[in-house]
């Protein structure tokens, strides 16, 4: 668990200030990937760098498993960024080391012995799924590779936490879906507390568990990534979310299908968490006398159940249209019924 | 045919020259590769940002290393002589050159390292500082390593002009090639032994600067 109190960091310049992170609290729980989103100059790359003291805070407090890293020495610090895993944007190997000597090199700062090292090297190599690739060197592998060894490398001390510093921001969409689940199966299989900062909505909407949204310095929005989706309070966090689903805001282009025609309604269905699974469409063509018509929509996988919204036509008599949408309300799918403004 | 060509030449006396040439080098080469390198560590640590921020430092060293530099090296010879005799006993012969030929190369070579150190990308830095790395961890596992072409490729043109100061410091009286041309050759106007002193340091200089770029080239991974 850790426990971030009023963490702040102001840049001073003889001509300006500029305060990066500003007052910011948060709690992240054992075992959770926790998202850090935020555009460019938000303070999110500065904010994580605070949580292992690569930048020195100006206040406020980092607590990590009970331990203050901001009353630490610059001994015990050392010993405890250990144990603080990091992933960085554009990975950070050493070009003169081979794989394996990269992964083996925390271990070498910690001190471990060279048969333990080489034991611990191969299950990680094995663990992010680079096994026959220990001699080559890092400019020979593809970008996702590179990170697969970045992210052995962070592992190697076993960390009580895993730091991600827009780790998947170089790579290709493909790619990063990898890494992605890479980071997915080592947060399920050890346990390991993640801290993730990206500037794309996709990679918060497919990995985290929960949520902080980042402008000026400011968390200005925190919570279930699901919750954070449905109703995104702030002007920042809408834009994130709209980022995703750009259908939710293109309503003007269904205005040709909505009429006031009495046996066909255009209705807006969202989906949250598990109803998403259900096959609602197809239940409600086979109990109902209706033809319905998908006219646009998508569906999101999140870790903590699916989101989206389908906008579809039912046509059919006016009866059966109501008792149609009453049915789709009590299978727990939010329904909403377009009509001419 | 060759002794009608260089009808003044004495084998023996070029061989001898030629290896004295050659301990001046290697052993002024060690010297400056060793001093050039702390002097630029120390340049690059003490600079804004770095692991050793230390701006009055930065300001001593990068001082010494500038006067040095603008010393003109036959200069620095002559200004070195007293220095030399007391620390080597004599002021004549190759160990006699050595002070001066590492106290004029070092701080060019001590620039060139620091080039070379700051194209590390500070990235990798960071990372290792990110696993718990104390300071010489970093100098020796990260900052040297990652630098080595650059270092390599450095020490490559630094022998270069190395090799041309021996020359210089033979023709007072340190010995070697520079020194058997100036006195046999060019003194007894027997041009065919500065030809050919010519001659052996173009090719010591060619097998300098094949070695280090076949160095270079084997050990950048990049």
């Amino acid at each position: 668990m850790i426990r971030i109190k009023n963490l702040s960091k102001l840049y001073q310049t003889k001509k300006q200030q500029v305060q990066a992170v500003d007052n910011v609290s948060l709690n992240i729980e054992q075992g959770e990937i926790f998202g850090v989103i935020g555009y460019s100059g938000a303070g999110k790359s500065t904010f994580v760098r605070l949580i292992n003291r690569l930048e020195e805070p100006t206040n406020g407090s980092v607590v990590i498993h009970e331990k203050d890293i901001t009353k630490m020495s610059t001994n015990q610090l050392r010993k405890k960024r250990q144990k603080i895993g990091m992933i960085f944007q554009h990975f950070n190997l050493l070009w003169s080391r081979t794989v394996f000597d990269n992964i083996a090199f925390p271990l070498e700062i910690a001190g471990v012995s060279k048969a333990e090292r080489k034991e611990k090297v191969q299950e990680l190599i094995n663990l992010v799924g680079l096994t026959g690739k220990e001699n080559v060197y890092p400019s020979q592998l593809s970008g996702g590779q590179k990170q697969r060894v970045g992210i052995a490398r962070a592992l190697a001390n076993d960390p009580e936490v895993l730091l991600c510093d827009e780790a998947t921001s170089a790579l290709d969409p493909e790619t990063t879906d990898d890494i992605l689940d890479l980071l997915v199966s080592i947060n399920k299989k050890l346990n390991l507390t993640v801290i993730l900062i990206t500037h794309e909505m996709h990679v918060i909407q497919k990995i985290c568990h929960r949520v902080a949204v980042m402008e000026n310095g400011n968390v200005v929005e925190t919570g279930d990534v699901l919750d954070v989706f449905v109703k995104p309070q702030s002007k920042t966090t809408k834009r994130f979310v709209q980022q995703l689903h750009p259908l939710e805001y293109e309503k003007e282009n269904l205005v040709d299908f909505i009429n006031d025609k009495e046996d066909s309604e255009v209705v807006k269905l969202h989906f949250i968490g598990n109803n998403a699974k259900r096959a609602v469409i197809s239940e409600v063509a086979k109990k109902f006398d209706v033809e319905i018509n998908i006219l646009q929509g998508s569906i999101a996988p999140t870790q903590e159940g699916a989101y989206g919204t389908l906008y579809v036509e039912i046509n059919g008599d006016k009866n059966i249209l109501e008792e149609t949408i009453s049915f789709l309300r009590g299978t727990g799918v939010e329904v909403e019924v377009l009509r001419h403004v | 045919m060759f002794e009608q060509l260089f009808p003044n030449v004495v084998m023996d006396d070029m061989w001898q020259a030629t290896w004295e040439t050659l301990y001046m080098t290697i052993f002024a080469g060690i010297g400056t590769f060793v001093l050039g390198i702390i002097l630029g560590l120390l340049l690059f640590l003490t600079d804004q940002g770095n692991l050793w921020q230390n701006r009055l430092i930065n300001f001593i060293t990068a001082t010494i290393v500038n006067v040095f530099r603008a010393i003109p090296f036959i200069i620095l010879i002559l200004l070195l002589f007293p220095f030399t005799d007391f620390l080597i006993g004599t002021i004549r012969g190759w160990k006699a050159a050595l002070p001066a030929l590492i106290i004029g190369s070092a701080p060019f070579y001590a620039r060139l390292v620091e080039i070379g150190l700051k194209e590390v990308d500070k990235g990798v830095i960071e990372a290792a500082k990110s696993m718990g790395a104390k300071g010489y961890t970093i100098i020796f596992k990260v900052l040297l390593p990652e630098s080595m072409p650059a270092i390599i490729s450095g020490i490559t043109v630094t022998l270069i002009a190395l090799i041309s100061y021996t020359a210089m410091a033979g023709v007072i009286g340190a010995g070697g090639l520079g020194d058997l041309a100036y006195m046999k050759g060019f003194q007894r106007w027997d041009f065919d032994v500065v030809f050919l002193c010519t001659v052996f340091i173009v090719v010591i200089v060619f097998v300098v600067q094949f070695i280090g770029d076949f160095l270079s080239r084997v050990i950048d991974k990049r």
